[in-house]
């Protein structure tokens, strides 16, 4: 039974009609899913020619060799996004009001503009000196930093009051206090919201199709624009399997971690990807 | 000044278009997203996981991708619906789709997030002294459930209003796209035309954000 407070444990009697319904839903289920395969068997879409090109080895390890591209972007990214959020968030918690209303101003801004955006941006002005890689990681940095920003703000703000006072009062500095008691007590509690901000990096990336960058989805781009293929369907079908491989598995690396914070007893940082500073 | 003057028209087309798709698939993102909450709290399971696999497969899916699949995809096997009400074409309308798709599983989300915030008992009250499922929902947890959803509505919504810059990566011409199409003409620094734009989509952002804290406040004050 699915935890829900619209429904009641279901007695013999709407035991027996959920049966109906589940079969009726189901029926009703496999019939939409079998006529979206109709449709695309109607339209040759599910045809060898469509998909051959899984089978060609040259593509594979084309796809393959983006595949690798997509993966460094992320992995670049975020990187270098948990280094900006940390800075940005040390410095929106600081007491000096001339380092902290920077910091929330650049977070504020950077939260609230399209990546894509801030990907030509960087491209058209610096490609010279960036290129595509860069112009992305760099895009994407600001973007992850600032929403890491401010998990990790919040992650220092959740640990309980008594144990920076507890930190004060045997004369450590404030910088100490959040470098050795407020950071360590609070990673653990962070640590799924970064890794969901993984999965948004990670899907972010492929932003470079727009650009070129030479990640899969920029490689899959010629496959299916070829008159020789013409599948976008296909190969977007394609791209979801190993997006959604990737990203569900690291989903469930975060919802684990998760519980076991959970289980521990302390409070788990939620990410909000897109909220400005109204209200 | 007269820079400004010279971005205007384009500007105007631009933000234009941006805020269509953006109106046109909160709509839609929202109707899909809370039919699928209820299908992901059902006790019918085939409901619960056609649901699951939904959220899991869109959320997942990068919206490039899904662009691709819908907007590429959908006119090679004959699918061309057109908004014309609104003034869209077929690739405008099919960016509508791609993004109120990938947009209603983060609403699904949210609902459900919602609608499970509101304690048990409250249910359990409202049943003991009788009242209908449609009761129950309409009056004592839809209520209460709604109070809790805006503040991650907003966020889903400010995600969407970004969102609908990546039709500029398929030929559609919308806020993000006119930086391309001003930069090519030279009207200005490439530096002053991203400014202008992102202060576009700060202003767009600003104000989700302001009437999510209007209505949060309006409802609360209700009680």
């Amino acid at each position: 039974m699915s935890s829900s407070v619209l429904y009641d444990a279901p007695g013999p009697r709407a035991k027996r009609r959920h049966a109906v319904y589940s079969v009726v839903g189901g029926a009703a289920i496999l019939a939409l899913l079998g006529y979206l395969f109709w449709r695309l068997w109607d339209a040759e879409q599910i045809t060898p020619e469509k998909w051959e090109f899984l089978q060609d080895p040259d593509i594979v390890n084309d796809l393959l060799e983006g595949l690798r591209v997509t993966l460094s972007l992320a992995a670049a990214a975020i990187v270098l996004a948990v280094a900006f959020g940390a800075v940005f968030a040390a410095g929106r918690l600081s007491d000096h009001w001339f380092i902290r209303l920077p910091c929330i101003a650049v977070v504020e801004v950077f939260r609230a503009i399209p990546v894509l955006l801030m990907i030509l941006f960087l491209n058209f002005t610096y490609s010279a000196q960036l290129g595509d890689y860069w112009s992305i990681v760099l895009a994407l940095m600001v973007y992850n930093g600032s929403v890491l920003a401010e998990v990790f703000r919040a992650g220092i703000l959740a640990v309980p009051k008594g144990q920076s006072e507890a930190g004060l009062a045997i004369g450590l500095r404030k910088a100490q206090v959040t470098r050795l008691i407020l950071a360590p007590q609070a990673i653990s509690t962070m640590l799924p919201a970064i890794i969901s901000q993984c999965v948004v990096a990670l899907k972010d990336t492929a932003l470079g199709y727009a650009i070129g960058s030479s990640d899969i989805t920029d490689r899959a781009k010629l496959i299916f624009t070829s008159p020789f293929y013409n599948n976008p369907i296909a190969v977007a079908l394609m791209l979801m399997a190993v997006f959604v491989t990737i990203n569900y598995t690291l989903s469930l690396i975060a919802r684990l971690l998760e519980a076991r914070t959970r289980r521990r007893g302390e409070r788990v940082v939620q990410v909000d990807s897109g909220r400005a500073a109204v209200g | 000044m007269s820079t400004l003057q010279e971005m205007w028209p384009f500007l105007r087309t631009g933000f234009g278009m941006t805020i269509v798709l953006l109106v046109l698939s909160m709509i839609l993102s929202t109707l899909l997203g809370t039919v699928l909450a209820g299908m992901r709290v059902s006790p019918v399971w085939p409901f619960r996981m056609f649901g699951t696999g939904y959220v899991n497969i869109f959320r997942n899916t990068p919206l490039v991708v899904l662009f691709i699949l819908i907007v590429e995809g959908f006119p090679a096997i004959d699918v061309r619906p057109s908004f014309d009400s609104a003034g869209l074409d077929v690739f405008e309308s099919l960016a509508v789709i791609a993004l109120s798709i990938y947009t209603a599983a983060f609403v699904c989300e949210v609902v459900r997030a919602g609608v499970n915030t509101v304690d048990a008992g409250q249910a359990e009250a409202a049943r003991s002294v009788g009242m209908t499922f449609g009761q129950t929902l309409r009056i004592v947890v839809l209520p209460q459930a709604f109070r809790n959803v805006i503040p991650p509505m907003a966020s889903v919504y400010i995600a969407l209003a970004k969102n609908t810059s990546v039709a500029a990566a398929f030929g559609i011409v919308e806020a993000t796209a006119e930086l391309s199409r001003m930069n090519e003409r030279t009207i200005a620094s490439t530096m002053k035309l991203f400014v202008v734009i992102a202060i576009g989509y700060i202003i767009i952002v600003w104000v989700i954000a302001l009437v999510a804290a209007i209505l949060e406040k309006g409802v609360s004050r209700a009680r």
